[in-house]
């Protein structure tokens, strides 16, 4: 199987896929926790597209773990270290939100959109 | 209606995705495409006798955005406290978990506090550091909240904890401003010996601080939701 379809290509089509699934949950589900999942498997894609951006075929995690490792057979730090801030500030999101959902529910009694006066699509 | 227009957006996105990444179907890069990340990894074990040079672009290199990152997980706790404050009467009582769920929550919750300390502990050596670490120890307590229905948590304690893990992150940072290096989270502890738990300098002394941080904050987090009604 080796040369059929390469890394890139792959980690490229499940970003863009989990990306759409998610803006498609956010745009036509009326569920509100529905849509916070949906942003959720978004901003997975994001960041699977933004780690792919570094990748540097056949080379290893850029951890000088054993003496005699090369720089050049490393891949980009800088998009990991930007993923790790995406992951955080995504769990904040979520966080806050659900937060907001929950207390949503207090006062309406319902988490459909289309029931909830002012937040109409 | 709805369908059909998201289905043109979410087409439109794709196409634009393509364009973005030249194409769905791309080659495996075989060279560094980015200069900064060859600097970087050049430079960091001697710079910041970091082993793991993610650790030392998160903590040194873009340790101001890692502060920034910190405050933005800060205001989110802060958020979801507000929001589930609890008004009015506690919540009825949870049900009532059967002996094995508890006595195994009990048992598993000091190996996972365990496991975050060395998550946390070896955060310039492997993948891993202040954040991931944090969370495991959070997912302890969240175990432990889930399973028991009354727990001593001293929320107050975690506050303060929160409080002081952040304040420790700023004064390291100033402590750096003031010393020979002149900026702000500059390196000033020696290097030690690389590949080692006590090396890289700040770097453990950050992460150990963010690791307390993030730990007191997403448990005080869980504790608000299982505590509003």
């Amino acid at each position: 199987m080796n040369g059929v379809l390469s890394i890139s290509t792959v980690l490229n089509f499940g970003s863009a896929g989990l990306i759409v699934l998610g803006l498609y949950i956010v745009f036509t589900q009326k569920n509100l926790i529905k849509m916070v999942i949906g942003i959720d498997l978004a901003e997975t894609g994001v960041n699977v597209l933004l780690v792919s951006t570094g990748y540097i075929k056949g080379n290893t995690a850029p951890i000088f773990s054993k003496t005699g490792l090369q720089v050049s057979s490393m891949v980009d730090p800088v998009p990991q270290a930007l993923v790790l801030t995406s992951i955080v500030i995504g769990f904040g999101v979520s966080a806050l939100a659900l937060a907001m959902i929950i207390k949503l529910y207090e006062k309406t009694g319902t988490l459909d959109t289309s029931k909830i006066r002012g937040l109409k699509w | 209606m709805r369908k059909v227009i998201s289905f043109l957006l979410l087409a439109g996105f794709v196409f634009y995705f393509a364009t973005l990444t030249g194409g769905l179907i791309i080659p495996d890069s075989s060279a560094d495409r980015n200069s900064v990340g060859l600097d970087i990894l050049s430079r960091s074990a001697g710079e910041t006798g970091s082993a793991n040079a993610v650790t030392s672009v998160v903590v040194l290199y873009r340790g101001f955005d890692t502060l920034g990152e910190v405050t933005v997980l800060f205001l989110a706790a802060l958020g979801v406290s507000v929001f589930m404050k609890s008004t009015g009467e506690k919540r009825k009582k949870v049900l009532d978990q059967s002996f094995i769920l508890k006595t195994g929550s009990r048992l598993l919750f000091p190996l996972m506090f365990l496991f975050g300390m060395y998550i946390i502990a070896h955060g310039h050596l492997s993948p891993g550091g202040g954040f991931p670490g944090g969370v495991i120890i959070a997912t302890g307590f969240f175990v432990i909240l889930l399973t028991s229905e009354s727990v001593n948590f001293n929320k107050t304690l975690m506050s303060v904890l929160e409080g002081l893990a952040g304040l420790s992150f700023i004064g390291l940072g100033v402590v750096g401003l003031l010393g020979p290096g002149n900026s702000f989270l500059q390196n000033f502890l020696p290097l030690g010996e690389f590949n080692t738990v006590f090396s890289a300098g700040i770097i453990p002394l950050i992460y150990a601080v963010v690791g307390i941080k993030v730990g007191a904050e997403l448990s005080s987090v869980v504790y608000a939701m299982k505590e509003s009604k």
